[in-house]
Parts: structure tokens; sequence; C-alpha cells
């Protein structure tokens, strides 16, 4: 099936089978590997995208699903210049991330979160969170750059 | 200005932050080949026969093997190692890539499907046909102890092997004979699914004309890997390239060699083609080893003040359906902790190794030192209860040194601790928890009959890290040694590439590295470039596990420094026209003492090392030098950790309030990596004392293998943590520096159920089994209440 998106501001098209999940068609017909896959039960979060504006487990819809729709990935984060988004400067400043798999989905996942709630307290954070898993910060400096990219807010 | 000690920001993060990371599924190649595995949906069973016809039939689908077709094949020359026969009569039943005549776990692959996309390769291994004979299955330790049913047929037994480590037998039957005190308890280290973010994933490319291959691999062990793939398939080692590119976290569970890394790089060599495969989450707990998987016995003797007088201690430990590479050893890695940070006369140690019709286990974070002091620190609440003293106080009158400092200490089991300085740890960690304050407010809650009581627990652990002296290693009967690799470069334009033969999978080891390197030449951290991860690049290495990137690693690549500047000086005593004892070295500056005019950086000299225009006679071109660092001995960090939880007694739900860590890994290199460190750490073993665990039916299907139900924690689980830290330098290397990837996990499952237990104390409760779930603290509650629910 023919398959219409548009990526980080780019226009794409690709054909895929009915089944192919939006996380495939994105890493693998795109070509776009920022957007990881950590399990096959959309328990864990590394796979989260923006799709029109809303974060999104990208392996928990097909890629049909996504005809036409505005997508956001952890490329299309940064600026063109080079410039890291807040969020994603937040974590490397507050040691946020360490082997850097569920890191992409995090970024997303929070951001979209400060989009909802700009100045969540810790808890807001937390609960804002659930859904993204990270085995190797503990989630103590995860929280930390949420609160930080938020401007302190506690 | 030194950049050893400050929190530097990672060199790592801007690619990993942005999705330029590369892991191993997101590299693509043209004409791949997707393998499918055909796993066994019994754990026991004799193989009667195969259909593949309707598999090979399927679109998309480019070959179907079995067992036997494979064999036919003679891709392999022997059996999935084993580097660690512990025992010489260690029973160690071949392990080979796919089963043929037996499958031994529910997982065990039977076929392999390669077709030309994973979705096709899933659908085609499903059209595959077995015809199985079921037969009893050894599903728990208990039963394999009780050797009836048999994990494998025709081993005749369960047992592995058995392991003494008892050094002074007189004197440990002494010690219990003239004991006061008696404290005999049964743990049990339930199997835990390592799950690090990424799963584990391979592609061979092959070089079909070059007869070269290259592997892909999410692994921290690529040297051992190459070697092992040379050794298992008969490749030359010399034809076979392992890089491991991004890996998204370890913990151990990527430090094997596995059926899928053999055969995708066979499969690959034999039909021309790049071949891959990436387990799914709910594969990984048939595809991946797991951890712990113990019965702990742990007897302590004590005198009428709780003073200790002999440790002896018993284990069965579940080694799974095969001993993979260091499945065997790694109980015996916890069994020189067991006596923990006290001073103990007497001590000994057995472990049986049992084989289970379960996924095999290895090294999970902390392989056997968790474990180890799991059972120490909860034996050691339980004298204390005996003894009728605090937690605290039973701790300090058995430190080591009496909780002073000490240097190069001998302990009874056999070990010379580097350095240690207990007291300091404990004494801060209950300040930063208000540890008075909290033992008023839990009398308070337990006087007001509160149904929200509080626990408080302490541990104070040590741990064995910087793997490992080969000597030490040779006299376990490890196939290996323990050395670690560096290549130093200055380059013409004075920047520098640093090449390790350890593997970085999330630690932050290019920053940590950079910056031992900046102090060393006195460049700065940017100018430094850290290679790894690729046998190509890297030669030589011995890779990461046991908190050794640092403590072996990173002291090999400060020797090769070290070794840059002798030369350097040479050169620069040379061009200056001075004597090189006349040189001084400051900052990355060679000056003549006395003449401060006189000076050349040490970029200026790596130019004139590249263009040997005028060397000293004799004196080889470049600045280039290299290290293999052999440690003398171990490294032992320790430290204090205390729990505070809130557990609702109405539910059985335990909080996890407070959580205080005072760790001691010696001299930091970023303190900032070091603290991300210790969280992480802490996480996984809170995860092990309260919410995780692998569970099998009586069958031994694995009944939680998805992230739906294997509850690894999440933010919502965990609080902040406190941390704070103590500087004892180890003795063990010159850098004094330690290690802390696997301390906070050995600190935290004790100090959590401690807390446990010490909140259910009123009731009677003195153990609980770890995962602490609301149902079975709710049970405990409700069963020493008389069960009057």
């Amino acid at each position: 099936m023919e398959v219409h998106v548009t990526v980080n501001g780019q226009s794409h098209s690709g054909d895929c089978e009915p089944r192919t999940l939006l996380v495939h068609f994105i890493r693998e017909q795109l070509g776009l590997t920022g957007t990881n896959i950590g399990c096959d039960t959309s328990s864990c979060g590394a796979c989260t995208v923006h799709i029109d504006g809303e974060s999104v487990k990208s392996c928990t819809m097909f890629a049909v699903q996504a005809r036409d729709a505005d997508i956001t990935t952890i490329e299309g984060m940064a600026d063109d210049d080079g410039t890291l988004h807040p969020m994603q400067q937040a974590f490397m400043e507050c040691h946020g991330l360490q082997c850097g798999y569920c890191t992409p989905g995090m970024v997303m996942a929070a951001t979209s979160l400060l989009s909802e709630n700009p100045s969540p307290s810790e808890t807001d954070v937390r609960e804002g969170l659930e859904g993204n898993l990270c085995r190797c910060t503990g989630y103590h400096n995860i929280v930390k750059s949420v609160l930080a990219a938020a401007g302190g807010a506690s | 200005m030194s950049a050893v000690g400050t929190p530097m920001l990672r060199k790592e993060d801007p690619k990993l932050l942005t999705g330029e990371g590369k892991y191993v599924d997101d590299i693509q190649v043209t004409g791949q080949l997707w393998m499918g595995m055909v796993r066994s949906p019994y754990a026991h069973a004799k193989v009667l026969g195969i259909e593949t016809a309707d598999a090979a039939a399927a679109p998309g689908v480019h070959a179907v093997y079995t067992g036997a077709d494979l064999e036919a094949m003679e891709l392999w020359i022997g059996p999935l190692p084993c580097a660690w026969p512990v025992t010489p009569d260690m029973a160690n039943p071949p392990h080979f890539p796919v089963s043929t005549a037996e499958v031994n776990h529910v997982g065990d692959i039977v076929a392999v499907v390669l077709a030309d996309d994973r979705y096709r390769a899933a659908d085609a291994a499903e059209l595959v046909v077995v015809d199985y004979d079921p037969l009893p299955a050894v599903a728990s330790i208990d039963a394999a102890v009780a050797d009836e049913a048999m994990a494998h047929s025709d081993l005749g037994t369960n047992k592995a092997y058995h392991w003494p480590l008892i050094p002074d037998p007189d004197a440990l039957e002494a010690a219990f004979a003239n004991a006061t005190h008696h404290v005999d308890a049964n743990f049990v280290q339930q199997r835990m699914i390592p799950s690090a973010m990424e799963p584990r994933g391979v592609l061979a490319v092959p070089s079909p004309h070059g007869g070269d291959v290259t592997l892909y691999s999410a692994t921290q062990v690529p040297h051992i890997l190459k070697v092992m793939l040379a050794a298992t398939t008969g490749i030359p080692e010399s034809k076979i390239r392992v890089i491991a590119p991004a890996v998204g976290g370890g913990f151990g569970a990527k430090l094997n060699v596995n059926p899928d890394e053999i055969l995708a790089v066979t499969l690959a060599n034999k039909l021309g083609r790049p071949v891959r495969w990436t387990e799914t989450r709910s594969e990984a707990a048939f595809s991946t080893h797991q951890g712990r998987a113990q019965n702990q016995r742990i007897e302590l003797a004590a005198d009428g003040d709780g003073k200790l007088l002999g440790v002896r201690v018993h284990l069965d430990a579940d080694m799974g359906a095969y001993m993979m590479l260091i499945t065997p050893g790694v109980p015996l890695l916890g069994s020189f902790l067991y006596t923990g940070v006290y001073d103990v006369p007497a001590f000994g140690f057995t472990c049986d190794g049992w084989f289970t019709n379960l996924t095999p286990t290895d090294a999970y974070r902390g392989a056997g030192r968790p474990e180890a002091s799991y059972a120490i620190e909860r034996a050691m609440d339980i004298l204390a209860s005996k003894v009728g003293i605090g937690p605290d106080e039973i701790r300090r009158r058995n430190y080591l040194a009496g909780g002073e400092h000490f240097e190069n200490l001998d302990v009874p089991s056999t070990l010379t601790f580097d350095s240690g300085h207990y007291g300091p740890t404990l004494d801060r960690a209950l300040e930063l928890a208000g540890y008075g304050d909290l033992r008023a407010e839990q009398q308070a809650r337990r006087d007001a009959g509160s149904s929200k009581q509080l626990g408080i627990g302490l541990c104070t652990y040590v741990e064995i890290c910087g793997l490992a002296p080969s000597r030490a290693l040779g006299g376990l009967g490890f196939g290996s040694g323990g050395w670690e690799h560096a290549t130093v470069r200055m380059l013409p334009t004075g920047k520098v590439e640093v090449v390790s033969g350890s593997t970085p999978h999330g630690q932050g080891h290019e920053t940590s590295w950079s910056q031992i390197v900046a102090d060393k030449l006195g460049v700065a951290p940017e100018d430094v470039e850290v290679l790894h991860s690729d046998t190509a690049i890297s030669p030589l290495g011995l890779d990461t596990y046991g908190s050794r990137s640092l403590a072996v690693g990173g002291v090999a690549i400060a020797s090769a420094c070290d070794k840059v500047v002798e030369k350097a000086k040479l050169m620069a005593a040379h061009s200056m026209e001075a004597s090189a004892d006349d040189l001084e070295f400051n900052g990355g500056m060679f000056s003549v003492a006395g003449s401060p005019d006189k000076a050349m950086a040490i970029q200026e000299v790596a130019f004139g090392a590249f263009t040997a225009h005028d060397l000293p006679d004799g004196m080889e071109p470049n600045l280039q030098e290299q290290t293999t660092w052999d440690p003398p001995n171990f490294a032992f960090p320790f430290g204090s950790h205390v729990a505070v939880v809130e557990i609702d007694e109405d539910t059985g739900n335990v909080e996890l309030l407070n959580y205080v860590a005072v760790d001691d890994c010696g001299v930091q290199v970023n303190p900032m990596i070091v603290e991300g460190q210790v969280h992480g750490g802490i996480a996984q073993g809170v995860g092990q004392a309260l919410w995780e665990g692998a569970n099998y039916d009586e069958d031994g299907n694995c009944t939680n293998p998805s992230f739906m139900d294997y509850l690894v924690p999440s933010s919502m689980e965990m609080p902040n943590f406190t941390l704070d830290f103590t500087v004892t330098p180890s003795t063990s290397n010159p850098l004094g520096v330690k290690g802390v990837g696997e301390a906070g996990t050995i600190g935290s499952a004790a100090a959590v159920i401690n807390a446990v237990c010490d909140a259910l104390s009123p009731h009677g409760v003195t153990d609980i089994a770890m995962p602490a779930t609301p149902q079975r603290v709710w049970r405990a509650i409700n069963d020493a209440k008389g069960g009057a629910a």
C-alpha cells in the first residue's frame, strides 16, 4: 500500500504491506533509525514519536494508519544548524542518558509532556514518563533533565 | 587544571541524543537475509521429525535448515564454548547452535529460516512443523536437586559440579562449636531477566571472494567473541572481524557467545549474503541468558556480643540448560565475599551447580557478588535481632580493621583487600538518612497502630571488581587472562587517538578515558578521540564486564600515556639541545629547568616525530606507545546503603521513600558518571528486591517473558536517590581507582529487603522472599496474624 507522510518537515512516500508497523516503516523504509524498538508489547516507549503534535508509540500503529500525518522523530528535534533542542541539551547537561537506547523515546515523550504541562512537578514528570522504560539511569537524572528543561520548576 | 575529578559532560551524548548513534539493528546492508528461529515450545523433549516444506515454499523464503541440515553442512567444528570449567570433572553437555535430537529448554532452536525480511522470516518460522516427544522437565532448582527427572537424558544426574572453598575446616567446625549465637538462614536468589533496553542482535557480512566475515553484534565482548567464533567455527581468527557498534546496555547479558552469532557468521559465509537477526523482547527470555538463580544457605557463628566467629555457606546454583561462556563460574565470583566487610576468623563455602530445563544463566550485573552481599547482609540483621542490638551496631562490632582505614589486608576467604574504610560510609549514610529521626518516626507509627509502617534497612557491602589478575583467573580455572590493552598515539596535527580493548556500552568510557589522557598528556579532553569495539581497529582486548574498564582499561591507557611522554621528552630534549634529565613536563609543555624561555609543546614534538627530520639517533618515527596492563590484584569498592520503605499493611504495597548510598570507588575520574552508575545500579537491585523475577511453571514455561508482566521499574516506582562518597584510593593500580558499574546493585537488594523485614518485625516476620510483591508482603502479615483474613 502506498503511504504518504511528512516526517521532520519532509514529504515521504513509500510502499508497504498493510501490516507494516509505523516504527518499521520509519526505520527501514525512511532510514530514520534514531527511533528505537525496545519491546513488542508497547510497554517501553523507545519508539515514541510525535504524530500531529501528540506523542505516540510508533509500534502501536500501522504505517497506513499514519497516512498523511505530520510526524516528528528524534532526527527532527535539533535545529538545522545543529543546535540541540532544549530537551536534548538538558539531557546532556544532567546526564540523563547512558546507553542512549531509550533516549530518543524519552526526549520525545518529555517534550510532549512539557507541551501539555510546561511547569510540571517532579511527580508530574514521573507520572508523565511512566510509559518509557530506562534500564541505565534509575530515572533520577532523566527526571532532573526534564525539570531542568522546564526551567527548573519543581 | 586537572580534568580528572571533574564532572565533564559526555562526548558520547550528541550522537545518542540525535539518533545518530548506530546500534546493530540500525545498520542496513543490501542483499541481507533475515533469520527466523524455530524454537522449542517444550522445556524438554525428543525431536522426532521436522517438516519444512511449507515454510520453504512461503513467499520471500530463501532457505530452511534443521539441525540435521546444518550438521551435514559442517558449519561448526565444536559446540558453543564454556570458558570456565570450574572443576576438572564438571559436566558440560554439548550445546550446539541448533538442536538435533533433544531440546533442553523452551526456546532451544530446532530450525532456522532465512527470508528477505523480518516479517516473512517470522511467518515462515511458524510454518515449520516439529514433532516432539515431551520428556519430564526439570523446572526448578529444587527439582534439579531432587535428581529424579533428568534435565539431560544422557547425563545420569543433574549435578554439574561441586566446588568447595574451605581454607581451614577444623577452625570452621570449632567456630560453630564455640558459638553463642547461631544464624541459619535460607534465601532464594530468583531468576532475573537482564533486560537491557536494546535487544540483542547480529548482522554478519561476508566477503565471498576475500574469505573474511564481519560480524556486527550487540555484545560487550567483541574480542572474546572473535576468538570463540574462530574456535567454534574453524574460520581462521584472522578472517573474522567483530564490531560492537553503539550497544544499548548490557548488564552482563551481552557477554556471551550465542547460537545466533554462530549461525549468522556461518550462514553468511556459506551463502555469500549478509545474514541478520534481532531478538524480539518476548524472545529475549529464551534467546539471552538470565541471571542469579541460586538457593543459598548461610550460617553465622557468633559470640555473646555478636562478634562473628565463622561463616558457612552452601549454594545450589541453577545453570539452566547449558553451560554458556562463564555460567559455572558466576557463583564462584561471589564465593569470596560471603564474609562481607567483616572480620571473620573461619570461613567455608561450597557450591553445587545444577542443570535445569530453563534458559541458561550467566552473568547479570554484579554476577555472584550481589548474591553474596545479600546473604551476609540479611544474615547480619538476623544476628543483630538475636543479640538484641541494632543493625548499625552489629556491623560496627564486626567491621574489618574495626571500621578504620586499612590497606592490603588478608581476609579469611583467601583474598587480599586492597583498601577499605568502612565506618565512615555507615556514619555518613545514617546521617544523610536522618537515622535517629527515622527510628523515632517508626516507633510513633507503631505506637499509633498505623497501617502505614516504616522500615529502615542497612547494608554495608564490599565487592570484587577490576577483573582481573590473570594469575588469579588461572587459579580459578578460567580460560582467559584478565589484562587490558591500550594504544595511545599523537597524530601529526597534535590531536590524540586512544585505542582500548575495553568495550563500552553506555558507561561513558570515551569521556572518562579522555579525562585521564588529557591530564597525562596536557591536552584538552576534546582533542582526544577514543577508538574501541572493533577488532580491526583494536586488535587486542578483553572487553567490558566486572567493572574493569577503568581499573584495568583506564590504567592501561594511563600507562601508555606515560610512555608517550617519556619518548616525547627524549625528542624534546634533542630539539632543545638539553638533557632529558633537565626537562620538566607540565600542562603539555616541556621546559628546561632554569631556562623559562626554552619550551616545546607536546603537539610540536608530535609533528617532529611524524616528519622524523631530526630525531635522536636510533629513535623510531612517530609518537605512539602501547601497554598491556595486568593488574596485580582485584579492586574492592565498598559502601553503606540505607533504604527507607513504607508498607501499606492493608495492601502489602512497599513504597521506597528514600534511598541513601554512600559509596567508595576509590579515586573518581568523572563524578557525574560515577553518580549515574550508582543510580542505575541501585535501580536494578531495587528491581530484584521488589518486582522482578522470571516465573516458570512446572513444565518449564516462562510465564512472564515480556515487559507486560516482567516488571522492570518505571519512573513511578523510583525515588530520588541521595548519594555521597568517600575516597579511599586503591592500592591495586597507580590511579587509585576501583570501579563503580556494579556497586549499586551489590548494595541495594539487601538494603531494601532489610527495610521490608524491619517494617514487618513487630509481626514476627523475619524474612520475605524476593521479589517482595504486595501479595507476598500482605500474605506474610496475614500469616503472622494467624491467617484470619
